[in-house]
Parts: C-alpha cells; sequence; structure tokens
C-alpha cells in the first residue's frame, strides 16, 4: 500500500502509521456508526495518510462534502466535521448544525476534528453562533508533515508564506516546528542544526524551547536525521519563478499536481479500440497518481524534460521485446514462467503508454513559440542581461493581454536578478499593468513588494551578479542528457537554495560568509544534545542522512536538484526534503495575489 | 487546586495557554501586567495565543490606550486587524485604520473594502473618500485614476444604455454591447471608446483622445489599441490615418510607435485583405521578417520588390511557382529577371 514510502534511505512509513493511529483512536471515541463531513481542501492530504478503507473499518459509512444547508440523511449515530479552523467554515457548520432535525430519531451526535490544530477564535465564533455546545468531542488532529514520497514530507499550508512574510503571522512555523518535533520523536534528535533565514531562526528557536517544556520528549531512538537544514523561501526568491524544466516539474507548471494526483485531458487516453473510430470520446479528465511507486516514473521523473523521449523509446523497446519472448517460449515451464510476468508487462506496458502520451503533450507546449520566448527571456535574466531596463517581450505581452501571472512571474524575475528595479522601469511596469488589467492590481502589487518580489532597487548596487558568480548560478555548457551539475533542472541556472544545501555539506558555509551576508535572514548552527551512547558512529562509506525544510515552499525542480545531489558518488551525503507546501512559480504568486472576487458571505 | 492559584506571571499564563488550557485573564489588572502578557504572547508565537490575550485587552482597555501600544507592536497590531476583520467589525476596524497611519498596508486595505461595495455610484464615492488618505505620490495617482476611470465609466454606460435602447445609432445597432463597460480596466475601455465613439471630439468623456489626455496613455498603447479596435469594425481608412502623418513639406509618411510587423498580426487576424495587409508588410524594416510575413500571407508584390531589391535571381525565379501562371505577378517577375540579365 505504501510501496513508495519506503523506497528510500529513511523508511516514511512510520510516519504514516503514526498518523493512521492518531485517526484511528479519535474515530473510536465517536463510537458506533458514523457519518465524516468533509473539508474539501482536507480529502486530498488525507488520501495520502488513510484510504476510505480504513474509515470504514472504524465504523465510517458515509462520507459527504461541507456545503450549506441541511445536513443529508443517513442512518448514523455520531457526524464529524473534518475541518481546518477556519472562519467561513464555521459559518458552514452552524448553518448544518442549525437546521438539524431536533425532533428526528434517532438524534445524531455532533463532534469536530479540528485539522491541525483547534482554534480559539473558531470556538469563540460558535460560541457566539450558540451551537459551540451542540459539539460532544471536539479536538485536533495534528497532520502536520504528511508524507508524499520516499524522500518528501509537505505540510500542504498554501498560506504560510504569505502568513510569514507579509503579515507577520508565524502560526505556520510553530506547526513546523511542531512537525518536527513528531519526526524526531519516531526518527531521533537531530544532532545538528543549520538554518538561514528569519523563519528559520524562529523555528530552532522554537524547537529548542520545545524540547526543553516537554523533557518527556527524550528518547532512545537512535538518530535517523545527521543534519537539519532550515531554509526560508524569501532567500531564494529566484527560483520558483524560473519555468522548470524536469519532466516532473512541466507536469506541474502546465497541469498542477494536487497530493500526488494530475489531471490531464482526456483525448490523449481514449482507449484505442478496433473499428471504434474515436466515437465516445471521454469527457472526463484522466486522473493519474504520479509517485515512486512506479518504476517508470521514478526514473524520469527528475530528468530534464529533453532527455526523456530517448528513455521512453528504449523502454518501448525493451517492453516490445519482452512480449514477443511469447512467440519462443516453448516448454510449459517457460509458458508458465511467461504468464507469471504478464501482469507486471502489462502494468509497465500501461505506464509507458501513459507517459508517452504525457510526454507528447508537454512537447506541444515546449515546442510552441511563445514558450520559446518566454525562457528566453527568462535565461537572459538569470544570466544578467539587460536586467535594468524595461523588456520589450514583457511590453508586448501585457499589450497581447497575456494572463497577469505570466507577466508578474516575469517582472519578478526582473527584479529579483537585478536586487529591485530603478524606479523609472518599476514604474513604468507598474503603470502598464494597471492600466491593462484593472487599478485594483494595486493590491497584488503592494504584496508583491512586501515580499521582496518586485520592489524599487534601494541601496543603489546589484548584488545578484556577485552572488551569481560565486555561487556558480549559471553555468553556460549544460549537459542536459547526463549531467554533471544540478544546473540541468533549469537548462542552465543552479537552484540557488540547492547550491547552499549543497555549499553546506562541502566545504561549508565559512567558505561563502560574504554571499550569506547579502542574502536575507541570519544564519546560524545549533546542536542538540544526544542521550549518551547514541552518539552516531558512521560506518565507512556510508553516508550522512540531511533533512532540508523549505519554510515557505519548494518546487519539483529543487526536489530533483536534491535527488542528484544524493546519487553523485562521492556525494556523501543524502537528502530528505520536507516543505511547508510544494509551489510552482504560478501558484506562488496566486496565493500572494489579493482574493478580487468579494466573498460569497 | 493548581486550576485556581493566582500566581502566575503573565510568562507561565502564556505557557499555559499554548497547552490548550483555559485561563482566566481578569487577575492582570493593571496596565503593566496587560503589557507583559501580551509581549509574552507575541514572544511565543501562537497565534491563537495572541489573539485571546487581544480579545481580553480590547475588552477591559481604553480605545486609545490599547491602539497606542499597539502602534509600537506591529505583530500584535496584525493580529487584531485580522480578527476585527473575521468579526466584521467594520467600524472599529475603521477607527483603528484611522489611528494607525505608520503601515502602508493599513491605507490600502481600506482601498481593498471598495472591492466589497457592488453598487457602482457607492464604489465612486468609496474611492473618492480613499484619494485623501496617505498613499505614496505613485499609489496616490493610481487611486485617482481608478476615481476618475470609474467617474467616467457611470457617465459613458448612462449615455451609451440610452443610445443602445433609443436605437437610432447605427453602430449600436450593428454591434451591440455584450457588457457593460463599468469597472473595466482602462485599456479595455479605450477599446470600447476607439470602437464606439472614434470620432468624437476631445471634449467628450467617451472620446479616446479625452481618454488619452486625461490619463496620460503613451503614444504606443494608444495605437494599438485604437489599431486593434479599427481593424475589428474593418475600417482601413482609419488604420491609414492612424499612420500617416505629414511633414514639414507637405509630404505624406508613414510611420509607428510599434514594429509594422505588429501592425500586421493585429491586420491579418482580423482578416484584412491581401491588399491592406500588403501596405503595411511593404513597411516592415527588418529584410527577413518582411519576406517571412509577406509569404506567409501571400503578399506576393513585397515578395517580389523584396528580391529585386536584394537581386535576388535564385529566390526570385524560385517564387514563381508560388504565383498563379500568367498572373501579373508572373509577368511581373520575369520582366524583372529580364532587366537583371541585361544589366
Amino acid at each position: 500500500m505504501a510501496a513508495h514510502l519506503s523506497s528510500g534511505r529513511v523508511n516514511l512509513t512510520a510516519l504514516r502509521e503514526a498518523g493512521r493511529r492518531e485517526l484511528r483512536e479519535f474515530l473510536d471515541k465517536c463510537a458506533g456508526s458514523k457519518a465524516i463531513v468533509w473539508d474539501e481542501y482536507l480529502t486530498g492530504p488525507f488520501g495520502l495518510i488513510a484510504q476510505y478503507s480504513l474509515l470504514k473499518e472504524h465504523e465510517v459509512e458515509k462520507m459527504f462534502t461541507l456545503k450549506p444547508g441541511r445536513l443529508p440523511q443517513a442512518d448514523v449515530k455520531n457526524v464529524i466535521f473534518f475541518v481546518r479552523p477556519r472562519l467561513e467554515l464555521m459559518d458552514i457548520i452552524t448553518d448544518n448544525v442549525l437546521r438539524e432535525d431536533r425532533g428526528r430519531s434517532p438524534q445524531r451526535d455532533f463532534h469536530i476534528l479540528f485539522v491541525p490544530r483547534r482554534s480559539l477564535l473558531c470556538e469563540q465564533w460558535l460560541k457566539e453562533q450558540g451551537v459551540l455546545g451542540s459539539f460532544i468531542h471536539r479536538e485536533q488532529y495534528s497532520l502536520d508533515l504528511i508524507p508524499f514520497d520516499g524522500d518528501l514530507l509537505s505540510m500542504e499550508s498554501e498560506s504560510t508564506f504569505k502568513e510569514c512574510y507579509l503579515e507577520s503571522d508565524q502560526t505556520s512555523l510553530y506547526h513546523a516546528a511542531k512537525g518536527l518535533m513528531t519526526l524526531q520523536a519516531l526518527y531521533g534528535t537531530i544532532p545538528q542544526i543549520f538554518g538561514k533565514g528569519e523563519c528559520a531562526r524562529h523555528v530552532a528557536n522554537m524547537m529548542i524551547r520545545m524540547k526543553r517544556e516537554f523533557p518527556g520528549s527524550q528518547n532512545s531512538i537512535f538518530p535517523v536525521f545527521d543534519t537539519l537544514l532550515l531554509l526560508d523561501r524569501n532567500v531564494d526568491l529566484l527560483t520558483p519563478l524560473a519555468t522548470q524544466l524536469t519532466y516532473e516539474g512541466l507536469i506541474d507548471e502546465i497541469y498542477g499536481i494536487q497530493n500526488t494526483y494530475v489531471k490531464l485531458p482526456p483525448e490523449k487516453f481514449a482507449p484505442k479500440k478496433q473499428g471504434e473510430g474515436g466515437k465516445d470520446l471521454p469527457t472526463e479528465p484522466k486522473k493519474l497518481q504520479l509517485n515512486s511507486a512506479e518504476e517508470l516514473y521514478a526514473e524520469i521523473r527528475d530528468k530534464n524534460f529533453n532527455a526523456v523521449g530517448s528513455v521512453l523509446s528504449k523502454k518501448a523497446k525493451i517492453i516490445s521485446a519482452a512480449f514477443e519472448e511469447r512467440h519462443h517460449a516453448k516448454t510449459v515451464g517457460e509458458i508458465k514462467q511467461f504468464v507469471s510476468q504478464l501482469p507486471h508487462m502489462q502494468a509497465a506496458r500501461s505506464s509507458l503508454a501513459n507517459h508517452t502520451s504525457i510526454a507528447e503533450l508537454i512537447k506541444d507546449i515546449t515546442t510552441s513559440e511563445d514558450f520559446f520566448d518566454n525562457l528566453t527571456v527568462e535565461q537572459e535574466f538569470m544570466s544578467g542581461i539587460d536586467t535594468d531596463k524595461v523588456n520589450n517581450y514583457i511590453e508586448d505581452c501585457i499589450a497581447q493581454k497575456h494572463p497577469l501571472i505570466k507577466i508578474l512571474r516575469l517582472v519578478c524575475l526582473q527584479s529579483v536578478c537585478n536586487s529591485g528595479l530603478k524606479q523609472k522601469v518599476l514604474d513604468h511596469y507598474k503603470r502598464e499593468i494597471l492600466q491593462t488589467y484593472g487599478y485594483e492590481h494595486i493590491l497584488t502589487l503592494n504584496n508583491l513588494e512586501k515580499a521582496g518580489l518586485l520592489k524599487p532597487q534601494t541601496s543603489g548596487r546589484n548584488n545578484y551578479p556577485t552572488i551569481r558568480k560565486t555561487l556558480r548560478l549559471w553555468m553556460d555548457d549544460v549537459n542536459e542528457q547526463n549531467p554533471n551539475d544540478i544546473s540541468y533542472v533549469y537548462s542552465g541556472y543552479a537552484p540557488l537554495s540547492v547550491r547552499l544545501a549543497q555549499l553546506l555539506a562541502r566545504p561549508g558555509w565559512r567558505s561563502i560568509e560574504e554571499v550569506l551576508k547579502m542574502l536575507p535572514g541570519p544564519h546560524f548552527e545549533e546542536r542538540q544534545q544526544l542521550p549518551a551512547g547514541l552518539q552516531k558512529k558512521r560506518q565507512h562509506g556510508e553516508n550522512r542522512v540531511t533533512l532540508v525544510f523549505f519554510l515557505g515552499g519548494v518546487t519539483y525542480a529543487e526536489i530533483a536538484a536534491l535527488r542528484f545531489l544524493s546519487q553523485m558518488e562521492d556525494g556523501g551525503t543524502e537528502y530528505v526534503i520536507a516543505t511547508t507546501k510544494l509551489i510552482n512559480g504560478t501558484s506562488w504568486i496566486k496565493s500572494l495575489m489579493e482574493k478580487l472576487e468579494p466573498a460569497p458571505f | 487546586w493548581q486550576d485556581y492559584s493566582s500566581d502566575w506571571s503573565p510568562k507561565d499564563t502564556v505557557r499555559r495557554m499554548q497547552r490548550g488550557k483555559v485561563c482566566s485573564l481578569e487577575r492582570f489588572r493593571s496596565l503593566q501586567d496587560k503589557l507583559v502578557l501580551l509581549d509574552e504572547a507575541v514572544a511565543g508565537h501562537d497565534g491563537n495565543v495572541i489573539t485571546a490575550v487581544l480579545i481580553f485587552l480590547k475588552r477591559t482597555l481604553r480605545r486609545e490606550i490599547l491602539f497606542r501600544e499597539l502602534e509600537v507592536r506591529q505583530v500584535a497590531l496584525c493580529h487584531l486587524i485580522h480578527f476585527l476583520k473575521e468579526m466584521g467589525e467594520q467600524k472599529l476596524l475603521l477607527d483603528l485604520l484611522r489611528l494607525c497611519f505608520f503601515s502602508l498596508s493599513l491605507q490600502l486595505s481600506q482601498y481593498r473594502e471598495h472591492l466589497n461595495i457592488q453598487d457602482v455610484e457607492k464604489r465612486r464615492e468609496f474611492l473618492k473618500g480613499c484619494i485623501g488618505l496617505p498613499f505614496s505620490a505613485e499609489d496616490t495617482s493610481h487611486i485617482q485614476d481608478h476615481y476618475t476611470l470609474l467617474e467616467r465609466q457611470i457617465i459613458i454606460e448612462a449615455n451609451d444604455r440610452h443610445l443602445e435602447t433609443a436605437g437610432q445609432s447605427e453602430i449600436f445597432r450593428k454591434y451591440p454591447r455584450k457588457a457593460s463597460i463599468l469597472n473595466m480596466p482602462l485599456v479595455t475601455t479605450l477599446f470600447y471608446s476607439c470602437f464606439y465613439h472614434y470620432t468624437e471630439a476631445e471634449g467628450t468623456f467617451s472620446s479616446p483622445t479625452n481618454l488619452k489626455k486625461t490619463f496620460k496613455i503613451p503614444d504606443k498603447q494608444y495605437v494599438l489599441t485604437a489599431l486593434a479596435a479599427r481593424a475589428k469594425l474593418r475600417a482601413w481608412d482609419d488604420v491609414d490615418a492612424l499612420f500617416t502623418t505629414k511633414n514639414w513639406l507637405g509630404y505624406t509618411k508613414k510611420k509607428a510607435p510599434i514594429g509594422f510587423h505588429r501592425v500586421v498580426e493585429i491586420l491579418q487576424r482580423n482578416s484584412a485583405p491581401v491588399q491592406v495587409l500588403q501596405e503595411y508588410v511593404r513597411l516592415v524594416e527588418d529584410v527577413e521578417t518582411r519576406l517571412n510575413l509577406a509569404t506567409k500571407y501571400k503578399c506576393h508584390d513585397v515578395v517580389i520588390e523584396t528580391y529585386r531589391d536584394l537581386k535576388d535571381r535564385v529566390q526570385l525565379t524560385a517564387y514563381k511557382c508560388k504565383v498563379e501562371r500568367g498572373s501579373a505577378e508572373e509577368e511581373k517577375i520575369n520582366s524583372i529577371l529580364n532587366n537583371m540579365v541585361r544589366n
């Protein structure tokens, strides 16, 4: 069931098990038959912890989506609300509860499970509406870090970046710290903590304080992680803005991967039946799960897209040859063996078909003129060319009213690569954007400025060239087929965040003190005492294990880059990645845009 | 008995609240104690606890004192604003905003409220009120423009609605409006104006030249928008006039603040006839682009003339197969080829 979680250096199945256990305990507390009313946002992440089968085992008979109005008919003893602690959801719950027919029998008991934490504000709100007393069990389910793959954990908290950098609200960081405490309870205290950034500092402080205040958390588990690296997203604002060029990165950029699932246009996936001629084309999008349990996907996900084609054609030949074997099977034994392999071969063939279709869909986009023009401008900026003037391509795109997010990604990229734009250039872009897309976008532009993404150049000097040169962020000769450096993930640009991780491992951050000072926030090192006898003695040739925690979001390209470092011979370190959210440039900028439609209530 | 002890310091209280225990804060009577409590809550980073303490302070402190203390505690201030917004305490929120102007985001918070006002007249009034707030100089001018634009749109909308229902205006009869102009961006409004009110004198609110002047729309943007509108109406003479200027000798010359290849693109998208398209392809400066476009859109004369100017026999000969046999173009090519031989 969780094959994808045990494939890595650290077996994350234990984390998932802990989550399932906590869920079971709560469900059993509400004894009897139950119906769960779901906050839609939670169904995805929960699906990674427990499937319906587990819920059924604990008498969950029905599941509904949270919406206003009367609750559906269901002959159950308990109705449990699984919700995030948000006021607008409390309104809906209130509506549901007030409309419940009190005269019906048998009466249904109400409970609430807040994910990941209870909220005073929400409970206050329910109290003011007069319904707080209707709930028997009010608990929290601390779903902080969810295992997505053998080396990947995410909190899937999409508002963290905005809350931390724009609203000075560090509640997410508190959850991050709690998540790390849970990890340490299962995998041992992490002896060394490095960090860069204000939020990183806060999380480290919280971890240390939590350890002090909850002495029971001292355990005797042999530490699995050697190092924890906490990185603020705003230390590297550049990377998420650039278009990712790995296979998985492009799938996310174009179609959006949600909780390891992607929805694709169905036309290319219609089963080819003889003589059907293409009538009855499916209209529902094709939904696929993408994780390392799928052999072929694990092989191609982190490759530069230009290197995927040759892998697929090689695979096609191998699978063809394997199916041909049936003609060569002569003895009963050989036939039996062939038949036993059949399911695996069929799965491989179906997997190949899917990814060939996906690759074709992506190729249509990457070979388009617009994609090329956009990428060219991105690469010019990242290599430091013409970042101080108004860019013609961007102006043309505004004039042709391309999607606003595309424009924002480009102007922010230019600003970051120039350490801020000259006032005249900034004003010019702002004016054009407001005149073309509407004045209300002042609000978004202000948010982007606050986040440091689109701002005037204050000090009059541009630090980016120095940072770029010292950290070797732009590599001219990239080998996309057989890369020797992490810059392959953006065909030339090495993600700044991953470079920092790389240099931390070897030769250490002392060598880049000057550059670190140019990046925002403090950098620090902390050590946590291990109980005697648990000091790790590494075997000769055994790699260190480092957990890199991105506070504010991480892209699939950065994950690919870290995986590249992990499998480097003589690399010395294997990486596990944690984050508050899996992001791409579009979803990231979207989270910083002011919601312009007035709320329905 | 521990739950009822009254000996807890603010720090202990905050710690207990972080663990989810209900604590009565009533014993913190003095301002000093309350502020220490607030600072401890902020240091603990737990949003729940900070909000709980703020609720208590809001209830037990005079507003002026609370606001004054929050001015120097930005994190707590942000939490209170968030709380007031969520609880819908508009009046208190606005009072808070008026008193605490040190942070730019508070004015914008105010400005953002306009989105919740559906009625255009009320929205216009609201925007007018926003202009006086202490924004940066740049933002002030944008908000001023927003107000002015909405004011104009209301007038144009009322007028045009009237024209449409009266049924006398040809353009509105031929091209009935699909949507109202209210709350549309400036460039969209300009397009609308170039479409429906192109010939109006500068004095009217709905004339394109008036919009250009009032909002200081740069030439480039203006020409592009006017071009798109006139091309959609297939008003090729108007397109021509956009690019024609008379120099001091009285000669007419064509020039554009945008590349002519862009003009061609837009004309082509609006299915301009080849004769019109050809005029502008001819004006594309870059030879390679000109040849590409001319070949793509079958502007034979331009292709022929360009190869002639390049003295490229080979291409010219090759192009013969792209034109109709016995056509004027074929004759033209032959004639040029012959001349090349002679010279």
